[in-house]
């Protein structure tokens, strides 16, 4: 086997433990820290009530069932049911609203690498003149944007005021595209739906721009510190030195070359793009997965909660194997 | 910077907080200024507020920004202007609170486990590397939910969330300071435990504390906002920044503006301050950071 596959085989292989720790976190953390029942009846709930939900739960067994039950349920796919309404399976419910974080995590994750290597690259071309003090200030300044206030102010000038941008959902309903993939505005191309497309379009504005902004302004730096020294690279000077355009030497030789720390940096920021949909979501009612679990914390669903915290916890240990695995094709240096 | 004792330390770092550092050196004093006033407004709360911040109808509802109310009333005819004021207590004591408790948690068990080693530094590395791996909100979102509403639910949650990263700073600095020679020199005229570890260990370690204190603060700040904003933060009787924020959104379509956006802005700058002043000393402090 090439010395690849082998790398590729005990990535995974690393992943099983990674995996099994972060779910035992969330076992530790929702069942040591207090008690779910309590927390979700809020404790002047009747004795009898309380011991039934505790029953159904599996909380009258001893801690350590109660763990071996929570990895075996997982093994399984199973996060349980949900404990309101129609108590329906809580993956079927996560499953259906994790389009919707996908579609926004696309968007607001490109759009955020464009404006933050875009103003990376202006920044370090003019370093230390007033543009580029403007732009780092920017990058610190994005890092202190609270999401809900910033949605607020977009929502107040380009929704209710200008009127221009929708400020909540993610379709009209009478436009809403036929469902294939639940990105909406890939089905509306896949069915040809061209009103539809416009819709979806104009409903993802705001949020992607409200979460791209937030998220841009660790790759305006990571960009503007790299391009910096690149700039001042041998290769660099020999290219001018042959006469080739300055745009040319920038976007093809310079950026091409730092484009591997973004891409580390890309695979870290998955974890905060979470919590910033979180956020996003629950700003812009955007149906996704975020605002579902902010809907269910409102009703202290217990079950739903601790599922969604394990998706999202499998997420992140997916995403930074995929990653790892990318980053090898792209640096052939990283060969563990 | 080795071996330097608190107060020349702070000496030092003041001495390069000069005019001629440039922007870095505006960083520093414009985020300490930002912080100051709102600690401030803080401590003068009874003082500053025109109003109280919890009686409704001191005026009428929502009543827009005029000489009265400058910031305008809300939904329930509060004064939004003292709400704020009141709620710079709140988020200063549960950011300060928290920063403590898990600054001195997460330096003491990593001072410990990296000078200790072996199986214990082994499992706890990997529990706190486990829970750093997590995005901080979500952690945050799990812990409240378990422990309820209130100020010390709150400030535990978000110590839960800003212990690893003490610990593992302190411990990687811990690891790499072991085999220095003036620890050897340290263990040849017999200290050993506790005094190498407090005495000539941790003295070393102090400089890296300040830097990463202040952006979790900034942190802090948006993830008790956030809690805040999301319902699992402070009970209704208590001025909370977040929450009168998410009540903003109400009316918003009718065009009243001013019952979320004064509230947030003070997340926002208050956040830009503690980040302001933190990056202007990772700067100065530790040029090799630069640019991060």
């Amino acid at each position: 086997m090439t010395s690849l596959r082998v790398y590729i085989i005990r990535r995974i292989l690393l992943s099983i433990p990674m995996l099994l720790i972060l779910l035992s976190v969330v076992f530790v953390v929702l069942r040591v820290a207090g008690d779910p029942v309590s927390a979700m009846l809020g404790g002047h709930a009747p004795i009898s009530e309380i011991e039934r939900i505790r029953k159904q739960l599996g909380l009258d067994k001893p801690l350590y069932i109660q763990y071996l039950n929570y990895l075996m349920n997982l093994a399984h796919f199973d996060l349980g049911r949900s404990m309101i309404w129609g108590q329906r399976p809580v993956l079927d419910e996560i499953l259906e609203h994790f389009p919707a974080t996908l579609e926004l995590s696309i968007s607001a994750f490109t759009f955020s690498i464009l404006l933050g290597v875009f103003t990376g690259v202006f920044s370090a071309r003019r370093r230390n003149k007033p543009a580029d003090h403007a732009i780092r200030l920017y990058g610190i300044i994005t890092y202190s944007i609270f999401i809900p206030w910033f949605g607020l102010v977009l929502q107040l000038i380009f929704g209710v005021y200008l009127g221009w941008l929708p400020i909540s959902g993610r379709s009209d309903p009478r436009m809403a595209p036929e469902i294939i993939t639940g990105l909406y505005v890939l089905d509306s191309i896949l069915t040809m739906n061209l009103p539809g497309l416009i819709d979806s379009i104009r409903h993802l504005i705001l949020p992607t721009v409200t979460l791209g902004i937030y998220l841009s302004g660790i790759y305006t730096r990571l960009t503007r510190t790299h391009m910096i020294d690149i700039l001042q690279s041998d290769f660099i000077r020999a290219a001018r030195a042959r006469g080739l355009p300055e745009r040319t030497i920038i976007y093809k030789h310079a950026l091409k070359n730092a484009f591997i720390p973004i891409l580390t940096m890309m695979g870290l920021q998955f974890a905060l793009l979470l919590a910033g949909a979180v956020l996003t979501e629950t700003t812009f009612s955007w149906p996704g997965m975020g605002y579902f679990l902010y809907e269910r914390i409102s009703y202290r669903d217990f079950t739903t909660i601790q599922g969604t915290i394990v998706f999202i916890a499998t997420l992140i240990v997916l995403i930074s194997l995929i990653v790892d695995i990318i980053y090898v094709y792209i640096d052939p240096r990283i060969r563990y | 910077m080795a071996n330097l004792t608190a107060p020349k330390m702070i000496t030092s770092m003041l001495s390069k907080i000069s005019p001629r550092r440039g922007v870095e050196g505006l960083f520093i004093i414009v985020g300490l200024v930002i912080v100051l006033t709102f600690i401030f407004m803080a401590i003068f709360a009874p003082v500053l507020a025109p109003y109280d911040p919890n009686k409704t109808r001191v005026g009428g509802l929502y009543e827009s920004p005029n000489s009265k109310f400058p910031m305008g009333t809300d939904r329930l005819g509060r004064d939004i202007l003292s709400r704020i004021i009141w709620g710079s207590r709140t988020v200063l004591i549960v950011t300060f609170l928290s920063m403590a408790l898990s600054s001195a948690c997460g330096v003491t068990l990593g001072l410990i486990s990296g000078y200790v080693g072996g199986k214990f530094d082994t499992a706890l590395s990997l529990f706190m590397d486990s829970l750093y791996a997590f995005p901080g909100l979500i952690l945050a979102i799990a812990l409240a939910v378990m422990l309820g509403q209130g100020i010390m639910p709150v400030t535990v949650s978000l110590t839960v969330v800003y212990v690893p990263i003490y610990f593992r700073m302190i411990r990687g600095e811990v690891l790499s300071m072991k085999e220095s020679l003036f620890v050897e020199a340290a263990k040849a005229i017999g200290a050993k435990g506790r005094t190498l570890i407090f005495k000539y260990i941790f003295p070393n370690v102090i400089p890296s504390i300040p830097i990463v204190l202040s952006l979790n603060a900034a942190d802090a700040v948006l993830t008790l906002a956030a809690l805040s904003f999301l319902g699992l933060g402070l009970p209704a009787h208590i001025p909370d920044w977040g929450f009168d924020l998410r009540m903003g959104y109400g009316a918003l379509t009718a065009k009243i503006w001013w019952p979320g956006t004064f509230p947030g802005l003070m997340i926002v700058l208050l956040t830009l301050g503690f980040s302001l002043f933190g990056e202007g000393l990772a700067e100065i402090l530790n040029p090799k950071l630069s640019g991060r």
